[in-house]
Formats: C-alpha cells, sequence, structure tokens
C-alpha cells in the first residue's frame, strides 16, 4: 500500500510524519484539505507552544494517576494495574453523523431485544428459517433455563456498547455488539473530565454535547426494570470483585450512582427474596447491575464451581423478585456467527433496513465459506465467536504461516467456534506522538446504549485508539489507547 | 454499611495494631540482650514467642529429624527474622502489614485516599527492606518503620475519614487488639518474671522497665509513680488506668465506646448480648482494685479477661458479620 506524507497548506512542523492511504481520515478529506469542523480544533494544535501541550500533558496523566483509572490485564505477573493509555487530541463526530449513529443504534438495540424475547419465547423467528436453529442451539450462550421466563418490559438488554468502524467510504458501520457485560464507560467519562479541563476554550467553543448524565441515566433505567410492586427499589452494582480488569469502572458507577457495591458473598437468597448483608441487618436488592458473566453468577443454576456468585440467586430471578440487567443469556445475541443475521433480524421485527450495516461476515459451517477463508488467512480476521477484548484472535496481514497454520487447524477441529471478516482499514484520527508532533492512528467508537423505559445513548462513547503505527486492535488489553469523543453541535 | 466492608475494616485495624505491637516486642527484647542477664537468650525469646500467641509454629525450634534427635534451637537471629519477616507465618510484622493492605484494598473505596497512600507506602516500604538474609542494620530500619508507618495510618485515619460507622469499626478492631495483646503479655510477664523469688535487682529493673516500654508505658507511669518500680504498681497501670492509652481498662473502655456508636449507626435490635459481655468488661475493670487482683489469682483474672475478649469478638461476628440468614429476618 502507497502512503504518501501530506503535501500544500498543512506543511506545518507538527504534522511532519502525518501520511495518507486510501483510509478514512477523520481530520483531512481526500484532497489533503481540513475537514471543517477539524479547523478550530487543528488552529488550537498548531498555535499553543510545545512546551504548553506538554505542559497539559503531564497535567491530565496527574489527573489519571490521582484518580486511580488502571485496568488489569490478564496473563501477566502481579501488579498488573495500569493506567489505561490516553490520547490528548479528542475525536469530532459531526451532529449529522451522530443521528444517523443514534438511529441506527437504537433500530438494533430494539429489533435485538425483540430477537432474544421471541427466541426465548415462541421462537417465530427460527419457526420461519429467518435464523437457523443450529445457529441458536449451537451458541455456548443459549440459556435453556430462560424458556419462557418473563422479565421486565421485556428488556433482556438493558446495557450495551456497540463497536463501530469508519470505512474508506466514510461510512460507519457495527463490527461487534456487546450485549453482555459491556466495559468502558468510566474511561469515556473520565476522559471527557480530564478534556475539559486541559482545552477547556476549544470545548466550550464547539459546543460538545454533554454526556456527564450517564450515571443518572444509568440509574434510572435500572430503576424503569425494577420488578413490579417495588416502587424504590434498591439497586446494587455486583462485581466479581477487586481482582477483575474492570474492578476501577464497578466501584467508579457505584460512587456515581450512589448505590452499594456489591460482591457474591455479600448477597443470600431467602425465601427467592434477594438480600444484601449489612452491618444493619438484611437488606432486600430489587435490581442488580451485574457485572459478572452468566456462568459465574449461580453455582447452582450454571457453573458448580464458581465462587463469585450467589447461589439461588437464579430462582429469586426466576420468580419475578429481583431483576438483573443484563439479563442472562443475553450472549446469543452478540454471538459472532449470529452477528451476520443481524440485518435479517431487523427487517424481519421492525420491517426496515438497517441503518447501520454489517462488515462482510464468512461462516465457517459454511463448508464453501470456510475453504475460502483457509485459502485467504492472510488477507483476513479470525474471531473466536465467545471471545471478547482481543483474546482469541488471528489478524491475517500481521500474523505468521505458523500461527495461520495452527488457526486452520482450530477451525478445522471446531468450525463453529470461528467467523472471519476481511481485514478492514479503518478510519484514522490524529494523535500526539510521543515525540510531540501530530500522526494518525486507527480509531473504533464504542458508544453505550441503555434501554429501560426508553432509550438512551448519550452523545458520544469510547473511542479506542491502536497506539502502535499500523496495528489494527485498539482493545486496552492488547496495548490499545482512548480518547475523548466530541459529538457537535445541538 | 456492607458486613464485608465491616469484616475488612475490622480486620486491617486489627493486623496494623499487631505489627505495632509485634515491632516493639521485638525491638525492645532486642535492646535487653545487649546487657548481661540472667535470662538466657532462648528463654527470652520463648517469651516473646507467647507474647504474639505463637509458641509452636513459628519455627523456633527445627522439626525433630527422623532419627529422633530433639528440635535443635534455631538461633536468635534466624527467629527474629522470621518473627519479622516471614510471611509463611501468621504472626510475623510482614504478614501482618499483607494482611492489613489486602483487607484495605478489598474496600480501598471505604476508606480515605490519604489512608491508602499510608498503607500502600508502608507495604511497598516493606517489600523493599525484606531481604533473604537477616541482617541487623535492615532490622533497625524495619522496627521503626513499621511503628511510625501504623501511627502515620492512625492519624490521617482521625483526621481524613469522616467519624462514623467505618471510623468506629476501625476502634473496634483497634482497641479490641491492643486489649488482647496487653493482656497475654501480662499474664506472660505474671507467669514468667514477676514469680522470680530470688531476683537480682538490677536485671529484675531491666526486665519490668522493658515491659513498661513495650507498652510505650515507662514516661507515662513514671509521671503517676516515679521511677519507683514493683510488681504491684506495674500491673495496676497496664491493667486498670483509665488515662494511658496502652492500658487494658483504656482499651476496653474506647472499645465499649465504639461499640456503643455502631449499635446507634445500625439501630440494631440484635446487639443487646455484644453490649451486655463488653459492658460487664468495662465494669469489671472500672471497679476492680489492684489487691483484690493480687489476692486471688492475678494469672486466672488474665485468662478471664482475655476470654471475654475472644467472647467479644465472636459476638462482633454474630450480631453484624455472619449472623444467620433466620436471625436476622425474626427480628
Amino acid at each position: 500500500m502507497t502512503t504518501t506524507p501530506l503535501r500544500g497548506a498543512q506543511d506545518h512542523p507538527l504534522l511532519r510524519d502525518y501520511f495518507m492511504d486510501t483510509a478514512f481520515d477523520e481530520m483531512f478529506d481526500g484532497a489533503g484539505a481540513i475537514r471543517p469542523h477539524y479547523q478550530a480544533l487543528f488552529h488550537e494544535l498548531t498555535t499553543l507552544p510545545p512546551e504548553e501541550i506538554r505542559r497539559r500533558k503531564q497535567s491530565a496523566d496527574a489527573s489519571f494517576l490521582m484518580q486511580g483509572i488502571t485496568f488489569t490485564v490478564y496473563g501477566r505477573d502481579e501488579g498488573t494495574e495500569r493506567i489505561f493509555p490516553y490520547d490528548l487530541i479528542p475525536r469530532l463526530v459531526t451532529g449529522e453523523e451522530w443521528d444517523r449513529i443514534e438511529r441506527g443504534l437504537t433500530q438494533r438495540i430494539t429489533a435485538l431485544n425483540l430477537f432474544l424475547h421471541d427466541v426465548y419465547n415462541d421462537q417465530k423467528i427460527l419457526a420461519q428459517g429467518v435464523v437457523p436453529r443450529e445457529v441458536v442451539y449451537s451458541c455456548q450462550q443459549f440459556r435453556r433455563q430462560m424458556r419462557g421466563l418473563r422479565v421486565p418490559r421485556n428488556v433482556y438488554v438493558a446495557i450495551a456498547g456497540t463497536d463501530l468502524l469508519r470505512l474508506e467510504s466514510g461510512e460507519f458501520v457495527v463490527l461487534e455488539d456487546n450485549l453482555r457485560v459491556p466495559s468502558g464507560v468510566s474511561y469515556m467519562l473520565t476522559n471527557r473530565r480530564i478534556m475539559k479541563r486541559t482545552l477547556p476554550s476549544l470545548f466550550r467553543d464547539y459546543g460538545v454535547r454533554p454526556i456527564d448524565h450517564y450515571p443518572q441515566a444509568l440509574l434510572a433505567t435500572l430503576r424503569s426494570l425494577a420488578p413490579e410492586g417495588r416502587p424504590e427499589p434498591t439497586i446494587v452494582v455486583l462485581t466479581p470483585g477487586v481482582y477483575n480488569s474492570a474492578y476501577f469502572e464497578h466501584t467508579w458507577l457505584a460512587r456515581q450512582m450512589g448505590v452499594e457495591l456489591v460482591e457474591g458473598r455479600d448477597l443470600v437468597i431467602h425465601d427467592n427474596l434477594v438480600y444484601m448483608r449489612t452491618t444493619a441487618g438484611l437488606k432486600r436488592v430489587d435490581v442488580i447491575y451485574r457485572r459478572v458473566d452468566d456462568d459465574f453468577i449461580d453455582p447452582l443454576a450454571f457453573r458448580g464451581d464458581s465462587i463469585l456468585g450467589v447461589a439461588g440467586l437464579f430462582n429469586a430471578y426466576r420468580a419475578g423478585n429481583v431483576t438483573l440487567a443484563n439479563a442472562f443469556g443475553t450472549g446469543i445475541a452478540d454471538d459472532k456467527a449470529l452477528y451476520a443475521y443481524v440485518p435479517a433480524i431487523i427487517k424481519y421485527y421492525l420491517d426496515e433496513d438497517p441503518i447501520l450495516n454489517n462488515v462482510e461476515t464468512y461462516l465457517l459451517t459454511d463448508a464453501k465459506q470456510r475453504s475460502h477463508v483457509k485459502e485467504n488467512l492472510e488477507k483476513l480476521v479470525v474471531k473466536a465467536v465467545g471471545e471478547s477484548g482481543g483474546y482469541g484472535m488471528l489478524v491475517g496481514p500481521q500474523s505468521s504461516s505458523a500461527e495461520r497454520d495452527e488457526f486452520k487447524r482450530k477451525i478445522d477441529a471446531d468450525p463453529r467456534n470461528y467467523i472471519a471478516q476481511p481485514t478492514l482499514l479503518f478510519s484514522r484520527a490524529p494523535c500526539l506522538l510521543e515525540d510531540g508532533s501530530i500522526g494518525p492512528r486507527h480509531v473504533d467508537l464504542r458508544p453505550y446504549i441503555l434501554f429501560g423505559d426508553k432509550v438512551t445513548i448519550v452523545p458520544g462513547g469510547l473511542t479506542r485508539v491502536a497506539l502502535r503505527q499500523g496495528s489494527l486492535v485498539v482493545n486496552s488489553s492488547q496495548g490499545g489507547g482512548s480518547k475523548d469523543t466530541w459529538v457537535l453541535g445541538a | 454499611m456492607l458486613s464485608r466492608v465491616a469484616d475488612s475494616l475490622y480486620w486491617t485495624s486489627r493486623y496494623l495494631e499487631r505489627a505495632e505491637h509485634t515491632a516493639r516486642l521485638i525491638d525492645i527484647n532486642m535492646g535487653l540482650m545487649l546487657d548481661r542477664s540472667r535470662v538466657s537468650a532462648e528463654r527470652r525469646w520463648q517469651r516473646v514467642l507467647s507474647a504474639v500467641g505463637s509458641a509452636q509454629g513459628l519455627g523456633w525450634h527445627d522439626e525433630p529429624d527422623a532419627n529422633g534427635e530433639p528440635a535443635r534451637w534455631l538461633g536468635v537471629t534466624a527467629l527474629v527474622h522470621a518473627l519479622c519477616f516471614d510471611t509463611t507465618k501468621h504472626a510475623s510484622i510482614t504478614a501482618c502489614i499483607f494482611g492489613a493492605r489486602e483487607n484495605a484494598r478489598q474496600i480501598r473505596d471505604e476508606i480515605s485516599t490519604e489512608q491508602w497512600q499510608r498503607l500502600n507506602g508502608l507495604f511497598h516500604e516493606i517489600s523493599r527492606l525484606r531481604t533473604a538474609s537477616p541482617s541487623e542494620r535492615n532490622l533497625a530500619e524495619f522496627l521503626p518503620t513499621i511503628i511510625d508507618g501504623v501511627h502515620l495510618f492512625q492519624g490521617v485515619t482521625d483526621t481524613t475519614l469522616s467519624h462514623g460507622e467505618g471510623w468506629q469499626v476501625l476502634r473496634v478492631g483497634r482497641y479490641l487488639e491492643r486489649a488482647w495483646s496487653l493482656t497475654t503479655l501480662l499474664d506472660v510477664y505474671e507467669r514468667e518474671v514477676f514469680l522470680g523469688e530470688d531476683s537480682d535487682d538490677a536485671s529484675e529493673y531491666l526486665e519490668w522497665v522493658g515491659l513498661l516500654r513495650i507498652c510505650t508505658a515507662f514516661e507515662a507511669f513514671c509521671r503517676v509513680h516515679t521511677a519507683d518500680l514493683s510488681h504491684e504498681r506495674i500491673l495496676e497501670f497496664l491493667l486498670l488506668d483509665p488515662d494511658f492509652p496502652h492500658s487494658v481498662r483504656y482499651s476496653v473502655d474506647a472499645l465499649h465506646n465504639a461499640l456503643e456508636a455502631i449499635q446507634q449507626h445500625t439501630r440494631t435490635q440484635r446487639g443487646g448480648e455484644l453490649m451486655r459481655v463488653a459492658g460487664r468488661l468495662k465494669a469489671t475493670l472500672g471497679f476492680a482494685q489492684i489487691a483484690e487482683v493480687l489476692a486471688q489469682d492475678p494469672v486466672r483474672y488474665l485468662r478471664r479477661i482475655l476470654e471475654q475478649c475472644r467472647e467479644i469478638h465472636d459476638l462482633i461476628y454474630a450480631v453484624y458479620i455472619q449472623y444467620s440468614v433466620e436471625a436476622a429476618l425474626a427480628v
């Protein structure tokens, strides 16, 4: 692929290493001109003295450290708490672009909730062959315990985080839905707080749409899902504990909402009611925002070796005495193989065309598609359907032949467990590099969707950055970082 | 407050108090060894081990070998090293600090940032000082670090944490541990030191001063009684003084006061028995006279206090932390 250094009006020394190719650049259009909405930002960056930028970067660093905004990396030694790397240059999204994203996400979450309700009840969509039965039944996240169970407002997925990419054409597409326990929202909000202090006047001049009400919106969503007859519900956040990679976020959300952060051992079930154990005695719990996976949440109903969960919780749930957000079994709707059917699901339930398109996806259970994938592995990305966080995946163009051979063996051994997608050249946004210059890095966007009595999507989301040049992996566990996302205009 | 949080606060506090006490116990006894003494090194450190409640299982002796050779005394250096640094021994200072930090880490959001920074700083300092080979210089730095670190933690606890339920739980942990370890120490001295009839005065005097200094009580004692030491006065001061913070009576008063505050916070209906036992212990010490204690069996008297401390610990768990669902719903 040929890359061309920038020429012309942007011959600023800060941009000495800036390059463009066919990937969409968030700041420059195809001709190398600054997009209108980036002009004020560009002007600010190029007029601030370098030492002033450095000073602001240091003070932002200190804020992150002080607040203890850290995450944990698995599979390394102890003491793996790290500061989440972030970038000082905000990513801008125009109001028009955002409105389309918002409509698309609302449509998608609505359809997926209808799908979950159908699959766990009447199964019309399976009977009519729109989604093959074997895709659902072969999914490890399918919970037959959920069959015929009523959930409040028929909301299965109350909290979602959907990963979007922007293709060469400038179109936003959905890479994957996270419908189980999506994380990262605390980074979105803390990034914003720090950016407001770092570039205050620019922030004001841009008229950025606010996101700070997310914790209240989350609380309102959870409250709207309380069991019937509980007008003043007690809401808690359930965490696996201090060793979980997102523990910071769990404590942060609980604090921001003003609710208790509990672990499995804090909860007891009696007569199918859920209580938390406090020094003042047992206190009834009505809504649990759970950040524990299905598998670990109730050793009686799911994995018996789990010590994170609460024995009997599922029975209390089945009795309708407690709401869990998200519900059990939502993982079938974000299974990477089911993903290929989401456009059909939208069409089926809403009779609408998808506003946000999918990425082309190969299903490896299909013999023809499988052999095509195996022959073209170096051009494709292969993902395990049940994994997230960038684990268990093969990025074709950056893989060795040994790795490819290993994946071929894995695919043949368990084709249902993998899908393949073309290696996408997704958009790049300007980032502040180590040497103080500005260079383009690949970014995605994860907006956070709340679904209770209504759909709430705070404008923006977490823009994740592949901080290493050329890297396409944005996951924080794989060396990615993040930046603030500014949605412009009223 | 969640019971789990109370549990972690309680143990954070107990472990820190224990670490401080053990550090001073070792420090003073190391100093006493410099003077010529009738007490053999082995006997002295056996006494220290009894005072930390761990006469067995702290690597005091080698295991008896296969040929039935009796266990061999390891020597002062190895023992002190184990008492300070060996994390496999739960009574060691390092194990206490690690335990306190681990408990505090679980409830990082319930304590103040300043508290966490002090405790975490102490943890890192100790990790640095822990070395594989015992050395005196190392100890000379280690023991004051512990004592200062715990004092700093207590200082920021009082000045940065709101004096609500959590703060009271920390006080319960601190004073229950203090009452327990002081009483254990007095018990050991009653049996080992104060009984010696044929005493050589100078050596006895040193031991007695040592006891007071382990309890940071020497200066406070002198202010009340001058340096005129006697068995009776020392025991009276450390057991029954109402004002000195390292006396058993003071600790029990503070413990009772904190338990009362928690009962008011939680408005629990189930705390009656706990308050009765704590109140009885407080009254026993408040109305005791040293002549009576000595006229009866002082060792039995001290053992009775230990039993009641244990009973209070169990009741705290039964009322606030590990109560049964049925008991909680019955009220």
